[in-house]
């Protein structure tokens, strides 16, 4: 391997003009430059889509400026925009999914990653890999035809008759409505929590786990007091990214969650949501501040997943090197 | 005490690993579900029809979706003619030259671009293709798709050539070959098998794209000649059809989730057969 080492490095300690003539003549430097203009082409377009979100809001940044992120008024006759009951319903679904989606996918990703036998948990891991791949409208789909009817007949009416005494299950209960679209993301993002948890739980170094078990640690015992808590910085980015997953998913919640822009403490509400409301009214914004409007939405809910998937990268990275790290 | 204690431990143990085996049954149950449920539904209304003949007016029944079939086709193949190439190159870029902070930047950059909502991509593709034309097109959607393609190509090119062993390159080098001979002529051919299911995997996912195609390829009821016209696809078909208060639409929609259900994951689990097996390969 160190005669390998000689043969990279064989070009650049006789850099010069001359070997870079030769370079070029071989056609080294003129691939070289292709591809890094493919890779800066990355870069290009997502500076462009910064951009093109940025100038194409104008007309609603200045006439609202930041009173657009906390007024409520959302009229299209009187061309007045406000987007808060839109971040609202924005942020309270996902919550609501994450709520019933990271118990579930972590008990599953420890399960997969620490408990089960490999024979077992291989396939498992590829069948929730696939459903990963289920497009999102599918979901929507399932989620007008399934869940709403079970919303309306059983989930709603037991929740009220049980936990009715929380502000958050009153009111009247239509189907459709910020929990009906809770169980669907939650439903989305699970295979993502799952997944992502599982590979940064893999990354533990065995002779943790070991070392409990050698102690007198049960099974669970090594998997709750040593295992996870190694890997809790990437644990906490897989529920990131699975938070920004959910907050940009447009179709299965546009389909279930009732489109009525309103702020309810209710869960049982219909709501609305940013990227429900961008699909729904975008082809018939008329007037050019309604466009505008709408598109200052898009740059809101870009700059929201933008935030949470970097730090997510962030943590998962941070976790999978001190994962490494000999202790 | 001490039994008491253990006896304690052991069975927290017991419960504990019950009910995180009962968590990932259940989700993996939520594949078969689905499955069947649109088995069931989608099986009872899918016939010939719906892969040769085109939407009904509405009130007759019948009619398929023959045009949002091609429309997707088409809408993919834009997709692929604009995406893959990008990701590719990167991905040569980032596994053989890329320098370190610049790799860096671009690795993280995509990984961002990677998660924008699908819905503000099309915003992207929307004030780029549609605003300076003024209509929707085929070309509009295919651009949103394309963008979307980047991300997972790049990645998955790049593992898949960081993955073929040094000595192959050496000795191609050894023998006096360049670089990029070196990487043209052994290195990609070498990866090709993993490259091309990446892009495989990476077109089954935008396969299924709803949100970037409602403002920029929108909808046809008809065919769309060309690739300047608005034209159908099956998502926005399902979505359109599903949110319509006529319950043959309903009945289509799910014959046509089936339909998209099933290409999805037949490429998802022919790519993934694929991968493990040459995976298997490489290690063995």
């Amino acid at each position: 391997m160190a005669t390998a080492t000689t043969f990279d490095h064989a070009a650049p300690p006789q850099a010069g003009p001359r070997a870079f003539i030769a370079r070029l003549r071989h056609g080294d430097e003129i691939a070289h430059v292709i591809t890094l203009v493919f890779a800066a082409a990355i870069l290009l377009i997502t500076s462009m889509l910064v951009y093109e979100l940025w100038v194409n809001s104008v007309l609603s940044r200045t006439k609202f400026g930041w009173h657009f992120l906390w007024t409520s008024v959302w009229d299209p006759v009187f061309d007045n925009f406000g987007s808060l009951p839109f971040i609202y319903g924005t942020l309270v679904t996902a919550v609501v999914s994450l709520v019933i989606a990271v118990p579930l996918g972590l008990a599953a990703a420890i399960f997969l990653a620490d408990l089960a036998p490999r024979k077992f948990s291989d396939p498992v891991s590829f069948l929730i890999d696939l459903l990963a791949a289920v497009p999102s409208v599918i979901y929507g789909l399932l989620g007008v035809f399934v869940v709403v009817p079970l919303m309306r007949t059983v989930i709603g009416p037991v929740l009220k008759s049980t936990l009715g005494f929380l502000p958050i299950f009153r009111g009247p209960n239509y189907g459709v409505g910020f929990l009906t679209a809770g169980i669907v993301l939650a439903i989305m993002v699970v295979p993502f929590i799952i997944s992502v948890s599982r590979e940064v739980l893999l990354t533990v170094p065995r002779e943790q786990r070991e070392a409990a078990l050698a102690l007198g640690a049960t099974r669970w015992e090594s998997t709750w007091q040593v295992v996870v808590p190694w890997a809790r910085t990437g644990i906490l980015g897989s529920v990131f990214l699975a938070l920004a997953r959910a907050l940009g998913e447009t179709m299965a919640v546009t389909m279930v969650i009732g489109n009525d822009p309103k702020i309810s403490a209710s869960l049982l509400a219909p709501g609305y949501t940013i990227a429900a409301v961008i699909a729904n009214e975008f082809t018939e914004a008329t007037g050019n501040l309604y466009l505008s409007a709408l598109i200052e939405l898009g740059l809101v809910l870009f700059l929201m997943t933008f935030i949470l998937n970097g730090l997510a990268r962030i943590l998962i990275v941070a976790t999978e090197r001190g994962g490494g790290r000999p202790s | 005490m001490n039994r008491a204690r253990l006896m304690w431990r052991k069975s927290l143990n017991a419960v504990m690993l019950t009910l995180t085996g009962i968590a990932a049954l259940a989700v993996v149950s939520i594949l078969f579900l689905i499955l069947g449920y649109l088995i069931y539904n989608g099986g009872k209304s899918l016939n010939w029809a719906f892969f040769t003949e085109l939407p009904k007016p509405v009130g007759e029944a019948g009619g398929g979706m023959a045009n949002a079939i091609v429309g997707s086709l088409k809408l993919l193949l834009l997709a692929a003619v604009i995406g893959l190439p990008v990701g590719l190159m990167a991905g040569i870029y980032l596994a053989e030259f890329g320098g370190k902070v610049f790799g860096f930047v671009v690795r993280y950059t995509t990984d961002l671009l990677n998660g924008v909502p699908s819905i503000v991509i099309g915003i992207f593709a929307y004030s780029l293709a549609v605003l300076p034309v003024k209509h929707f097109s085929a070309l509009a959607g295919g651009l949103a798709l394309g963008v979307m393609v980047i991300p997972i190509t790049m990645r998955s090119t790049e593992e898949f050539l960081r993955a073929i062993p040094g000595s192959l390159r050496e000795g191609a080098m050894a023998l006096g070959a360049s670089k990029w001979r070196t990487i043209a002529t052994v290195v990609l051919p070498a990866a090709s098998g993993g490259i091309i299911t990446g892009m495989l995997l990476s077109l089954a996912r935008v396969a299924g794209e709803t949100a970037p195609l409602l403002f920029t390829a929108f909808g046809n009821r008809f065919w769309s000649p060309g690739w300047n016209q608005p034209i159908a696809s099956l998502p926005v078909m399902i979505y359109n059809y599903a949110i319509s208060p006529y319950d043959d639409w309903h009945r289509q929609a799910w014959a046509a989730g089936l339909v998209l259900l099933g290409l999805v994951l037949i490429a998802n689990l022919g790519c993934r057969l694929v991968l493990s097996r040459t995976g298997a390969g490489r290690s063995a």
